[in-house]
């Protein structure tokens, strides 16, 4: 079992990803600010939000080594993040109900 | 010599169940922005007026400058990992180093901000808080109890990495016995991940 657990660690990346995928935020960061300036009306929150999934999608993945991990735990994290999204969905589709009327 | 050499080899540990321990904890802090971030969509939804007033106080430079911050110092979090797993136990004790140092960096420009905020009498309870429209009393409480909340996260990370560096240094933390490290390095990783929704959030409705 000790084994094994070495040999899984082992598979790792190379500094030079972390660096990209650095590169990669910092750019969609920037890329957030610009966007923000200009009104694309309904929209913006739609963009913001967006860009902020797909950098945390590169986090998850890349820095906290999902990617690598067994799948036991790239479940788990989808199940977590589906349910958050679950309640976001429900409570929506009631309270834009209730403003409305 | 060889009896201790077959005790150290079976010494129980699971870093996988660790590692796992770490998501499972993640998971509660995410309840915990979650139904803080339910909670600003709400209201949000219901006084878009005031919040895109409220968030054009808010100094979009310094929220760009911190988030920078956050992001590099995720990096350097991630790369003393990749150090210490190619065994340069000197370089990570540096990454760690500045890790910390950015991540006080960070309070220390959300010092200033909250502090310019608080001299212009815009804080909760304020009675210039109080005159204003409810979506902006709203708005104001969100930020300081959401960035509020972050901030001690931040503080309880410079924390733990002062502890993983304090580890390294005596070689609890080694090449082959690292996850400790890599505890520490999700929990900072999730700070990042709030801050990365957090800032377009309150810094940039436009």
């Amino acid at each position: 079992m000790d084994n094994h657990t070495e040999i899984d660690t082992k598979h790792n990346h190379g500094y030079g990803v972390y660096i990209l995928v650095w590169l990669a935020l910092m750019a969609l960061t920037g890329i957030t600010v610009a966007v923000a300036g200009i009104n694309f009306g309904k929209i913006t929150v739609a963009t913001a939000l967006t860009i902020a999934s797909i950098k945390t999608y590169l986090v998850l993945t890349i820095f906290m080594h999902l990617r690598t991990e067994s799948k036991t735990f790239r479940v788990f994290v989808g199940v977590a993040l589906l349910f958050l999204i679950i309640s976001f969905i429900l409570l929506f589709t009631d309270y834009s109900f209730i403003v409305r009327n | 010599m060889s009896v201790q050499h077959s005790a150290a080899a079976h010494i129980h540990r699971d870093d996988v169940a660790s590692r796992m321990g770490m998501w499972l904890f993640l998971f509660t802090e995410l309840l915990l922005f979650g139904g803080m971030f339910i909670l600003y969509s709400v209201y949000r939804f219901t006084h878009p007026e005031d919040f895109h007033l409220a968030a054009k106080e808010l100094n979009t430079v310094i929220g760009t400058f911190n988030t920078a911050i956050l992001l590099t110092s995720s990096l350097t979090m991630a790369l003393s990992i990749a150090a210490i797993q190619r065994k340069q136990k000197t370089l990570s004790i540096l990454f760690q180093l500045l890790t910390i140092i950015l991540a006080l960096g960070f309070m220390v420009n959300k010092y200033f901000e909250w502090g310019a905020k608080f001299h212009h009498g815009i804080y909760p309870g304020s009675d210039t808080l109080l005159s204003r429209p409810s979506g902006e009393i709203l708005f104001f409480g969100l930020y300081y109890v959401m960035t509020g909340l972050h901030g001690l996260h931040v503080i309880i990370g410079v924390v733990i990495i002062s502890f993983m560096t304090v580890f390294t240094i005596r070689d609890v933390i080694t090449h082959d016995n690292y996850v400790k490290l890599e505890s520490a390095g999700l929990y900072w990783h999730l700070v990042d991940i709030i801050w990365i929704f957090l800032f377009p959030l309150f810094y940039l409705i436009t």
